[in-house]
């Protein structure tokens, strides 16, 4: 429970910090006054992107968690599964039916996909026999590079090359009221994943582990991918994708609060809120007054961390 | 009461089960015996409902598992396969919690938390509580799985090798804690073991299968004859008597 509170307490700070910093002079002081300029920026554009970030960092992180609890798998993420792949493409795929007026259509459309993806994905890892953990997310990584490739190719031959690959790299600079909101529509997935969480970490320890409790292994398996995949489109709709960050976060609350998703749901959506918090600040600081791209922090710095993580653990003697 | 009927599982055109008939005694340690590929393990999941049977029936107390309730028939029959599960980080607590998920689904009752120490303690594994499984040696990670069923509490209890890889101290411990399960808690235990000489010294009864059909079944000192091994193992096993046990000696 202390390191929760730490968590809350960091949680706080970042993002006064992150609502402070920016191109645009600006203090907290006007701000309070409604109606000034500082005021505006802080409702339209500072609120917004702290807002964004935060669902983001947990969304994504709790679909990693998800994925990888009922898996069984350390290095299923919602990148290394081709989650966000498969999202991509449906984004694609509405912009070629529908133009790409409307978000709500290409959430949908995103959602739809990306859950028949993870399904295709389910069936092949249970279908293809595997003797290393590590094939999971081979091949979960080259599924979606199919997947990428064939969007790559749409999109050239319907000239929406530009238009897709806005979606390619997460940004938070484009974030501001009106642009963002789609993301509230994750609250009661977020919520159901929390109904469901002892059921998922139960499904986690096999088939027959879940039968002998009498639960309904495959129904669990579709609602836990109905989550990800939610949360993954609206999220790549609005900011879009993120790499590694659904991967690095349940590591880490995995090593230091174990496995048992009731208990750990939260302290991972805090986590993952910090930390993308923190890498979005970063990534603004760096090259002041100018931004660096926030998956590339989120790589370097999560990679870095993980991989200390890792060494730290064998030194206890603990396996990861 | 558990009863089969014709119960058999095709793998393509292999019979892996062959169309089994039996009626297991109850209140009693129930040990299966065979070969590799005998169907030993095919059989006990088939009743314990983790594997799809290809025809037949089975009853669980005069009723056709398939007609249970799912969550009842948790409360009622409990079953241990034999794979690890060792890519997930748990506690032994929570692993033994699990086993309430029948009676309270997740949201656990005093009465819950009470069975969940009971069984933590009747294991002896209170020093070990909040550790994490992948933490343990082998036969301590068995012990907490077996302390989950505990708690878990049904009358009856299926184990598909419980004491594969087992050193000596811990297979004796199980063994004693399943005889003590049917002894003081009046449950039925069924487990798949491959050392014979564990079946001979715990088991009351014993059924041996061979190709997937059982070819002896009985009370323990019936079973453990030399003749009705070699037909069950196709090899020559010498049975002595030592110390009130029927001991085999196969090793040369």
């Amino acid at each position: 429970m202390k390191k929760r509170n730490v968590f809350i307490i960091i949680l706080i700070i970042a993002s006064i910090i992150s609502v402070m910093l920016g191109a645009q002079d600006f203090s907290l002081k006007k701000a309070l006054v409604i109606g000034s300029a500082d005021n505006q920026l802080l409702i339209y554009s500072r609120i917004p992107r702290l807002l964004a970030v935060l669902v983001t960092g947990a969304g994504l992180s709790i679909s990693g968690k998800i994925m990888q609890t009922m898996t069984g798998n350390r290095f299923v993420s919602p990148t290394t599964a081709g989650t966000m792949e498969w999202c991509k493409f449906g984004i694609l795929l509405s912009i070629l039916f529908f133009g790409g007026q409307s978000m709500m259509m290409k959430m949908m459309f995103a959602f739809i996909i990306a859950l028949l993806g993870s399904l295709l994905f389910v069936q092949l890892l249970q279908r293809i026999p595997l003797k290393s953990p590590v094939m999971v997310p081979l091949i979960g990584l080259m599924l979606g590079n199919v997947v990428s490739s064939l969007t790559a190719y749409v999109a050239f031959q319907y000239d929406l090359v530009q238009n897709i690959s806005s979606w390619l790299q997460g940004n938070f600079s484009l974030v501001v009221k009106g642009r963002y909101e789609l993301l509230y529509l994750g609250i009661p997935f977020v919520i159901l994943a929390y109904l469901y969480a002892k059921k998922f970490t139960i499904a986690g320890m096999g088939e027959s582990f879940a039968k002998n409790l009498g639960l309904n292994y495959k129904f669990i398996t579709i609602v836990g991918f109905v989550i990800v995949a939610f949360l993954a489109s609206i999220i790549t709709v609005s900011v879009g994708s993120i790499a590694f960050l659904g991967l690095i976060i349940p590591n880490i609350i995995s090593i230091y609060f174990g496995d048992d998703l009731k208990h750990t749901l939260f302290d991972t959506a805090l986590l993952g809120g910090i930390f993308l918090l923190f890498c979005d600040i970063l990534s603004r600081i760096i090259v002041y007054p100018y931004e660096v791209s926030v998956s590339v922090i989120v790589s370097v710095l999560g990679g870095a961390i993980f991989l200390f993580l890792l060494f730290q653990k064998n030194k206890e003697g603990g396996t990861v | 009461m558990i009863k089969t009927r014709g119960l058999s599982k095709v793998y393509g055109n292999k019979k892996v089960v062959d169309d089994i008939s039996i009626t297991l005694p109850k209140n009693k340690l129930i040990a299966f015996v065979g070969s590799n590929g005998a169907g030993k393990s095919t059989l006990l999941s088939l009743i314990g409902r983790t594997l799809d049977r290809s025809s037949g029936d089975c009853y669980i107390d005069e009723k056709e598992v398939k007609d249970w309730n799912s969550r009842e028939l948790a409360k009622r029959l409990s079953i241990l396969s034999q794979t690890n599960h060792l890519n997930i980080r748990l506690t032994v607590h929570e692993l033994v919690q699990f086993g309430r998920f029948p009676y309270s689904q997740g949201r656990l009752t005093k009465e819950d938390e009470k069975k969940v120490s009971e069984a933590i303690s009747y294991m002896g594994m209170d020093a070990l509580k909040d550790r994490y499984l992948d933490e343990l040696s082998g036969g301590q990670r068995q012990m907490a799985y077996i302390a989950m069923l505990l708690a878990q509490d049904t009358e009856y209890v299926f184990l598909d090798e419980p004491l594969n890889n087992l050193d000596m101290k811990h297979s004796v411990q199980i063994m004693k804690i399943l005889t003590k399960m049917v002894k003081e808690l009046g449950k039925t235990v069924m487990v798949v073991i491959h050392d014979i000489n564990f079946v001979s010294c715990y088991a009351d009864y014993i059924i041996a299968m061979k190709d997937g059909e059982i070819v002896a079944n009985g009370p323990s000192d019936e079973v453990m004859k030399p003749q009705m091994l070699e037909k069950v193992f196709g090899m020559e096993i010498k049975v002595e008597q030592f110390g009130g046990n029927n001991i085999c000696l196969y090793y040369t």
